[in-house]
Formats: structure tokens, sequence, C-alpha cells
């Protein structure tokens, strides 16, 4: 009901608002005759953005006339694939696949109807054949009214997030028209990392499911991808230099592995929504399947003076493992564009480096005593230095920092552990250390409970610790985890979705968006257009979407 | 990163290579008796038969063997792609020699009957060289046996399938299994409940429990008041469960052995009725005035009885199956208690303050109303516990409270010579990081303290899946695989499936096999399937 509820809501506000205007004022929402209004007045607009201007007029879209076009002086014309592209997705999404106009007798007067969106890209790089980054413009101005709305991005991932919020501004009436009202909308994220993690190593994700959630993560304007792709339980990764690695490693050699071409496709799909690829390769620990494709690179593990059979974390004291490492690492580099990869580096288990004799004599050497967080550290370090000679900037998870590894100061550190107090801490100590972080302790979505838990998520922020307002500028976002030790393709999309949502808005909208009743009925509407879209988005609680998921 | 320790972590792994469980004996649920040996033939779609014993009061015809064999067929030989038929006189089997012959031996018809409270689902299985027998008591023995002889194939690493030598004898250890899905909280379409039904159908699952109607929403197209779903479900066209969805439900339920439980619960989760049905419902008052809303089903009113006939007597010509659910859990007093009418009705019946009184009046009124419709009627346990009088022949449904207090409950009721079905520990709505099917698992019906008499009543018990944050997109997922841990519990026998680290690979398997058929199930931990799912 809540689904209904709220869009008869809207319609009744929208009809008691005046055309008339108003200056922005900060993180809030006013409509033309300065009456603040709710978040929830609103279209079920997600995230939020910044700034938003509503009116109660409205006009018709129509199928059959309707186009997006490159505007005059834009620096993004027809040869630009991301925006070409973009344009047909939308159009879909609009039009909601039917693509006939169902309202052509009942046309209103002339000059309601929005007969285009004209997308101006501002700036004279479009960026139009680049790679999304860290560092990409994703800010957008958009303002809807007849017979044009306008579009202004400074760069076209400004422009990919923009046509989101229009297509989330379109709403079908009774007649099941399309229907949009004159609207203002300046936007920008909060937070420049906005992630969401997948595992495909506890559990082989077929490229399809990876593939629609990069389609729901557009649809949140999420902006990384964290591919945790390998791990202790299989390594489905085809690298060209040791093809072992997935022909031995993976659950199965052909069926269940990423080749270079579907690396590829991850990376270009992602790529035409705005998403950068941020690829993991987590060492020393969660490694035991990179053993069976790559001889000695796993420490032996002894009981008493033999060896057991089985293996430990990688061999921090071999030659061979650094040589491994930068042939394998400086493949990385060139397959995935992003100026980042995830070093991991997380809960590295000592008891075999403790058992094995050789790693003994070498910490006598070394002089690190008994203390195994001194071997590891000299392993990262050494790991580190592999991956800055291939030019990329790198994460890791806390226990690198927590570990006292030496870091440069571009180390991007990924906070995970704790309860809310202690991560709290963490996040004071890396940035009071003068690193840059991302939170997701509280955003592990893999951990599941009755009812609606989305609402801690939501509640969470990554800037609520103590610390000086500098500290706080190095918070650059965070990331939704979802592990995959119980989670694959049967289970993936309708256990994120719409519960990443709640940590996308916290991500993207303004600090002071926390009103959660508010955010619940526009977030009831917002999975029920992800339904409409074909993810099979899981519902908050009772209630029906007038077009239910058909993917049984 | 994951935050998981290691240790706790290796030990499902540990199971899962030490459990050694040979893939052949991977039938869910375990069946009573099973014997095989490594002794293995080869199969071929191309060369692969069923048929009915000659002595085998069931022939082709048979609509509901053949069509199992069809779908059977399929399951057995996915790769067939449903192409070929099992049809007892498909010609196209005899391209090679000697066919491997399943044969059928049914010593009871009829097959175009429902199957009931009392139906007997023992089958005796024997796989040897060239052929399976398959004998049962009556064709719904039959599907179980089908079921299992499906599980028994396997395919080896060329891709070429096998079975074992195997002899099977097996029978259920409850008459009553169930699944409760809630068409209510969220509107299911119907493919969703029709793969459920193939789903439960694998796990031998034999009761639907068609939760159909509740406060949020009355999908259910009543002939004789349309209004009841055009002014109470979600939407009047597309949120609906036509007379001819129903009768859908009923026979894709019926193929497989499934019977058929609706529930139209009230007094109490009715406001959806409200709406298309004036007057049925208490207004609740505030002060001296109507306060507008209304409470649960206004119990003082002749008409309102009157409507409930009429209804449930629809019903009854709809649903075949000779029970019916009656509800009458959770009933709110505060709106009766404002309610002036109901007051003075109160006084008139002597019923002082006490609404449960009320409540077991309008109870005891329904009951009479199915027992006239001819049927049996399952209510809540809450019926019970207001000592409400009911008549013998009347199953309660236990589905309040931790261990301790279910087990006295089935003790109580019992003792008062009732029959019972369990579903407390199996909301599986409720869910949690983690194995959690491994609480559903180690559920005991019968421990619970009384005489082997009051054990006897248990006669089953039900997977419920409400609806609250349930609906198309998950519904799967979620009910497969934990659903099968109940399925088991409620087929075979409790000694030897006693072991839930035993259960674990073999509930892994299971939980591939339904991956194969397109049942989206799924992991219980890490690994992988050879078939993985296929949709998003």
């Amino acid at each position: 009901m809540a689904a209904m509820g709220a869009l008869l809501k809207f319609g009744a506000l929208l009809l008691a608002a005046v055309a008339a205007c108003v200056a922005w004022e900060d993180g809030d929402v006013w409509d033309y005759d300065g009456h603040k209004l709710k978040d929830s007045d609103f279209l079920a607009l997600w995230p939020l953005p910044q700034k938003v201007q509503s009116s109660a007029v409205s006009f018709q879209l129509s199928a059959s006339r309707f186009q997006f076009t490159h505007a005059e002086g834009s620096s993004a014309g027809s040869d630009c694939s991301i925006l070409q592209n973009a344009f047909r997705r939308y159009f879909d999404y609009i039009f909601g696949f039917t693509k006939k106009d169902r309202d052509q007798r009942r046309r209103n007067a002339a000059g309601s109807e929005v007969l285009e969106l004209q997308v101006a890209i501002t700036s004279p790089d479009a960026e139009c054949d680049g790679f999304p980054s860290l560092t990409s413009d994703e800010s957008y101005e958009l303002s809807v009214d007849q017979p044009s709305a306008v579009l202004k991005a400074p760069k076209v991932w400004g422009a990919l997030r923009g046509l989101e919020t229009f297509s989330q501004l379109v709403y079908e009436d009774a007649y099941g028209a399309r229907n949009i009202n004159k609207t203002g909308v300046s936007d920008f994220p909060r937070f420049a990392h906005r992630g969401v993690l997948l595992d495909s190593s506890r559990h082989y994700l077929p490229l399809k499911v990876i593939l629609a959630n990069l389609e729901a993560m557009a649809m949140n304007k999420y902006n990384v991808f964290h591919w945790h792709i390998s791990d202790d339980q299989s390594f489905p990764y085809v690298s060209r230099m040791f093809p072992d690695l997935s022909q031995k490693g993976s659950y199965h050699p052909y069926t269940h592995v990423y080749t270079p071409a579907d690396v590829k496709m991850v990376i270009e799909f992602a790529r035409m929504r705005g998403i950068r690829v941020i690829a993991e390769f987590d060492t020393p620990g969660h490694t035991q399947s990179w053993g069976f494709g790559q001889k000695d690179l796993l420490t032996p593990c002894y009981t008493g003076s033999s060896p057991s059979g089985t293996y430990g974390p990688v061999n921090p004291i071999l030659n061979t493992t650094y040589d491994f490492m930068a042939g394998f690492f400086k493949e990385i580099s060139t397959v995935f564009p992003d100026a980042y990869v995830h070093l991991g580096g997380d809960e590295v288990d000592f008891s075999c480096w403790k058992s094995n004799p050789d790693i003994q004599k070498f910490m006598d050497q070394q002089g690190f005593g008994k203390d195994y967080s001194k071997l590891e550290s000299f392993y990262i370090q050494r790991l580190l230095d592999i991956v800055s000679s291939t030019d990329k900037g790198y994460m890791v998870w806390q226990e690198v920092f927590d570990n006292g590894v030496k870091l440069k100061m571009d180390t991007l550190i990924h906070v995970w552990k704790g309860n809310e107090a202690q991560y709290q801490a963490e996040m004071a100590r890396v940035t009071g250390a003068g690193y840059r972080t991302l939170l997701s302790t509280p955003w592990y979505l893999n951990r599941i409970s009755y009812g609606q838990d989305w609402r801690d998520a939501y509640k969470a922020d990554p800037c609520n610790f103590t610390g000086t307002d500098a500290q706080k500028k190095l918070v650059i976002g965070g990331e939704a985890c979802l592990w995959g030790e119980y989670v694959d393709a049967s289970n993936l999309t309708p256990r994120l979705w719409p519960r990443a949502s709640a940590v996308a808005e916290r991500l993207w909208s303004d600090q002071g968006v926390r009103d959660i009743s508010d955010a619940y009925v526009r977030l009831v509407q917002h999975r029920c257009r992800m339904v409409e879209r074909g993810i099979p988005a899981e519902p908050l609680f009772t209630g029906y979407c007038r077009h239910e998921y058909s993917g049984v | 990163m994951s935050s998981r320790c290691n240790l706790r972590f290796l030990i499902p792994g540990l199971a899962l290579l030490l459990g050694g469980v040979p893939s052949v004996l991977a039938v869910w649920p375990q069946p009573q008796q099973i014997r095989n040996s490594a002794e293995r033939y080869s199969l071929s779609a191309r060369a692969f038969l069923f048929k009915h014993a000659d002595v085998s009061a069931v022939r082709s015809g048979c609509d509901v063997l053949d069509q199992a064999f069809t779908r059977y067929f399929t399951l057995i030989f996915p790769e067939s792609g449903g192409g070929g038929t099992g049809g007892a006189h498909n010609r196209y089997f005899w391209t090679e020699a000697d066919p491997f012959t399943v044969e059928v031996n049914v010593a009871e018809g009829p097959c175009d009957g429902y199957p009931a409270e009392g139906s007997i689902e023992n089958y005796k299985l024997t796989v040897s060289p060239g052929q399976a027998v398959l004998t049962s008591v009556t064709v719904w023995g039959a599907l179980r046996g089908l079921e299992s002889l499906s599980q028994l194939v396997e395919q080896d690493d060329y891709g070429a399938y096998y079975i074992n030598k195997t002899e099977i004898e097996d029978f259920p250890r409850f008459q009553f299994r169930g699944l409760l899905l809630d068409t209510s909280r969220h509107y299911l379409p119907l493919q969703a409940i029709l793969k459920t039904l193939d789903a439960m159908a694998y796990s031998k699952l034999n009761v639907f429990h068609w939760h159909i109607v509740d406060d949020p929403s009355f999908p259910y197209q009543s002939r004789k008041y349309p209004d009841l779903s055009k002014k109470g479900a979600y939407h009047p066209f597309t949120h609906i469960y036509t007379q001819t969805d129903v009768r859908r439900v009923i026979e894709h339920a019926r193929l497989r052995g499934i019977r058929v439980l609706a529930e139209f619960d009230s007094p109490g989760h009715t406001q959806s009725w409200g709406n298309g049905q004036p007057s049925l419902l208490t207004p609740c008052y505030r002060g001296d005035v109507p306060s507008g809303t209304y409470g649960p089903v206004n119990p003082i009113l002749d008409s309102t009885y009157v409507f409930m006939a009429n209804l449930l007597k629809e019903v009854t010509s709809v649903f075949p199956d000779s029970y019916i659910h009656l509800g009458g859990d959770e009933v709110d007093f505060s709106c009766w208690k404002s309610n002036p009418d109901i007051k003075a009705f109160m006084k008139k019946m002597g019923f002082g303050s006490d609404f449960t009184k009320l409540e077991s009046f309008y109870m005891q009124n329904i009951v009479n109303i199915s027992t006239m419709l001819n049927r049996s009627s399952v209510v809540w346990q809450d019926v019970f516990d207001y000592h409400e009088i009911i008549p013998k022949d009347t199953v309660l449904e236990i589905w309040k409270g931790l261990p301790e207090e279910y087990q006295k409950e089935l003790s109580r009721i019992t003792k008062a010579g009732h029959r019972v079905l369990l579903s407390a520990p199996w909301y599986i709505n409720h869910i949690s990081y983690g194995q959690d099917w491994r609480n559903s698992y180690t559920v005991q019906p019968q421990n619970f303290s009384g005489t082997e008499e009051q054990k006897k009543l248990v006669i089953g018990g039900e997977v419920c899946m409400w609806g609250e944050y349930v609906d198309a997109t998950n519904l799967s997922p979620r009910l497969w695989p934990r659903a099968c841990a109940a399925a088991e519990r409620l087929w075979s026998d409790e000694v030897q499936t006693s072991s839930v680290d035993q259960a674990f690979p073999r509930l892994t398997d299971f939980r591939c096999r339904l991956l194969r058929r397109g049942i989206q199930a799924e992991p219980l931990y890490v690994g992988h399937c050879k078939n993985e799912y296929q949709g998003i």
C-alpha cells in the first residue's frame, strides 16, 4: 500500500504548490513558493539530490517525440559512446520498454510537453573516452521545462548521474502516460568513493549477475565496483601470465572463471555507467586457492619437524614470491585501468608461519623476534613497492595500517572491523595519521537479520567520529560489502538491493538528509522502480509494486 | 575483511571434505530404508522408458502418472530439453536395443482424485540391471517413488547418466507436511506459486497451505462477493487470483500429490475484507462516537454469519480438500471493547468482560459452519488456548513460542485429544546470518511429555513463509533449501537423520539439484554447483 499511498500524496502536494522562484539553500529543498518541502514530497528521488526545486506544473513526455540531444556547444557529440548508450538505456527506463504512445489522443494543449533533454558537457574535455576516477567531476545541473529540458555537466560522469535523476523524475499517470514536472536540480556527491564489494571467490558469480548489479549500482549513483575476485576458496581470474592460477585454483577451469574478455566486458560495462572497477587481490592471507596453481607461493606448515602437507599465507621469505608478485601485478596493472588496486592485507593467520623452521630462521636473521606482524609488514612493504612501480595507487584493509606498515601517504585505508565505537576510533586514528580512508564496517550487508535492517545502514555516517575538519576531509567515502559465504547468483541481487540503496544515499546526499521515515517512503518507490527495471530488489515491508517482479 | 573467524568457518568446510557420503546416497528427504551398491548402470535418454506394470491398477490415460513420466523424464535427462516424453508407448526410445525400463505398479486406483488426508504415500523401488520396479499402493506413492528415482540418477565427469543398484522402501513419518505462503502481505504472481509447488514435490512436501487473505489485501476473487477483491486487493485486476488461477494452482498441486489447504483467517486479520463487505467489521469507537476505524469481524450480527456461511460455502466448492483453515489467531480486543453494541451483547450473553468468550462464540459458529459444509477445520493454537469448545476433529496448529513453550502446548492439546500441527520452529520468514537451516533440522516434533497415543496425534507440521518481507523477488532463495530441512524432518526417520552434519553434504548436493531444476535455491555455505543459477 505504501507505494501507491506515497504516489498519491506526492500528486496532491504538487497541486497545492504555486510556481514562484526561491533561492537555494544548502541541503534543503524548497518549492517555487518558498515552502520548505519534506524530501518525500518528491517523486522518490534516490539518492536525494543536493538541491531540488519543484513545481506543480507538469509536462508530458511522448515516446514517439521525445529525444535526447547534444546541446549546441557541448563538448560531447554523437561520437560520445558513453552518452549515446546512456540515452538508449534511459529511454528504455523512462518509457518502460513499451515505446508506444498510449496518449496520442489526449495530448495536452501545445507547449505542455517536454520534447527533448539537451545534454551539455560544459568543460572542453568531456572525458567520453576516459575512465572514471577518484577525482572525476560528477556534478550536474538539471532544468526541466518545456519544450526543452537541459542537463549541464562539466563531464560525462555528471551527465550520467543527471540522466538517472531525470529518469527518476518521470512518473506514470493513471492513463499510463509519462509526465514530468517543472523541476530544477543542482547536484553533486558528498563522497567521491561510493562502492559495492562483491566476492566472486567464495561463490562464483556468473557474468550476468555482475553486470545486472552494475546496472543497479548506476540506478543508485554508486561509482566503484570493488571486485574481491580471489580468496581462499577459489581463484576465478584467468591470468594471461599465470594461467595455472585459475586452471587449478578455480572451482572449475572453464565454467567458473573470468576470462580476459569477461573482465574487459565488466570494465567497459562499468565505464559506460561511470563506475570504476577496483580489483582486489588479497594477500598474504586469504590465498589458499593461489597455491594450487603457483608452486612454492604459500608457506608450508609444519607439524613438529616435518611438513604437515597444509599451507599457510604467502611465503614472505622467498625471492620467488616477489618475482611472482611483480609479474602478476604488472599484468593486473594493465588489465584494470583504474588508478587503484586493492591489496587486501587482512586477517593473516600467523600459526603456519610460526610452525615453519625456515620462517623462524628468517625472523631471527631480520631481528623480528617473535613479532610476526613485523614479518607481515616486511611482506606488505615489499608488495607495496612492487605495486608502486606499476604506477598504481593502493587500497588496503585497516590491519595494514594497524600493524604499522610504512605506507605512502596516498594509500587508502579501508576500515571494516569492530563495533561502532571501535570503527569510529579507527577512523579518527587513520585520519589523524593523515591517511585517506573509507568505511565499510556498518555496511557488511552479507550479515542479515529479520526485518528492516536497512535502517541501521542508513543511520551510519562515515564522518561520525571525533576529529578535526581536516580529518573529516580525509574520508573519501565507503563501501557496501556483500561477502560471499552465503551468497551466489541465486540470492545475491535481492539480498543486496534495496539494502545497498540505503548506503548509496548516505554516501551521495547531504549529511543533513537523515529523516528515516521520509527515506522509507522514497525507498519503497525506488525499490519498485528497480523492480520495474528488471532488478529483483526485495521488499522493505508489506505492500506492493504496480509492476511486480516477473522474472520468477 | 570479511569478519569471520577462520576456525569457526573451517568446520563446515571440513564436514564437506570428510562427510564422504557418496553422492548416490543423496536422496532428500532420506528414505526410511535405502540400500545401494557400487554397481551402476548407464542410462540414456534414447533408451529409457516408463511403463505401467501389467498388473498395475493404473494404466496409461492416468494423467497424474502420464504427466509425471513426462516431468521426470526431463528432470532425469535435463539436456534432453524436455523434447522427449516419458509416455509409456513412445517408440522413439526403441531405436537402441534394450531400453532401461521403469515399471510402475500401483495397487489401487483411482488417479483422477485428489490427494487427501490419509492418502498412502508408501512406495518400494528396486533398481537392478536394465530396469527399475516401482511399487506403490496409490498414484501418490508412485509420485514419491519417481522423485526418489530421479534423485538416484547421477551424471559422471563425461556427462553420461547412470544409476546405482538400489533398493528403497519408503513411507512418510508424518502424513501432513506443509508449506505456508502468504499472498496477502505481498501478492505472489501465479508463477511464483507454481514454482514453489514444483520445489515442494522435489522435497516430498504434500500440503500447500495458502494463507490467501489477511489485513493488507484480499486477492481471492470471489464469485459470490466480487467486491472483496475488487476493493480489497492491492489492485483489482493485476493483484488478484481469479477462479481460473485458483483452479490452476489446485490442479498443478494435485498432479504433484499436493493438497491445497486454503486459509480464510478470521475474525482478526481481516482489515482488507472490510473494504468490499460493508458492516462486516466491528466499528471502533472513541468515546461515544465511531472513530472511523474498524476492528475484527463483528461477531454479534446475524449478517456476519450469513456472509461467512456463503463465503465458506463457495470456498469449499472451489477448494476440494476436506480441510479448511479458519485462522482464529491474534484477535485484538481493543476495538470490541470500545464498541457499545458489543458491550451490550457481552452483557446479554453473560460473558462479563472476558472477550475471549466472545471470540470463542464467534469461532464456534465458524467451525460449525465448516462442519456443516463437511469440512474439518484447522485453526491456530489461539483457539485452543481460549478453551473454546471445538469439535474433536479440529486440528490445532502451533505457531508460538520457544521449544519449551511449544512442547508444553503439544502436551496440552494432544492431552485434550486434538490432532496437532507444529509450525512454531519453522517460521522461516525469520532469517539470520549463517546456516539457520540447522535449527529447523534439529526440531523433534514428538519430543514432549505425553503418552504414545498423544504422540500419534501429531499429524505433522508446516514451514511458514509469512510475507512481510517477501515477494516474488526473494521468495525462492529464502524458501529453498531452508524449507528442505523441515521436509526431511517430517518425512524421514528421526533416528536415522539425527546428525545435522551428516545432512549437510546431502543437502548441499540437493540444493545443486534444485538449481539444476530451475529452482532458485540459495547456497548453504561456500562452494559451487556444476550448473549455477542462470538468472539474476
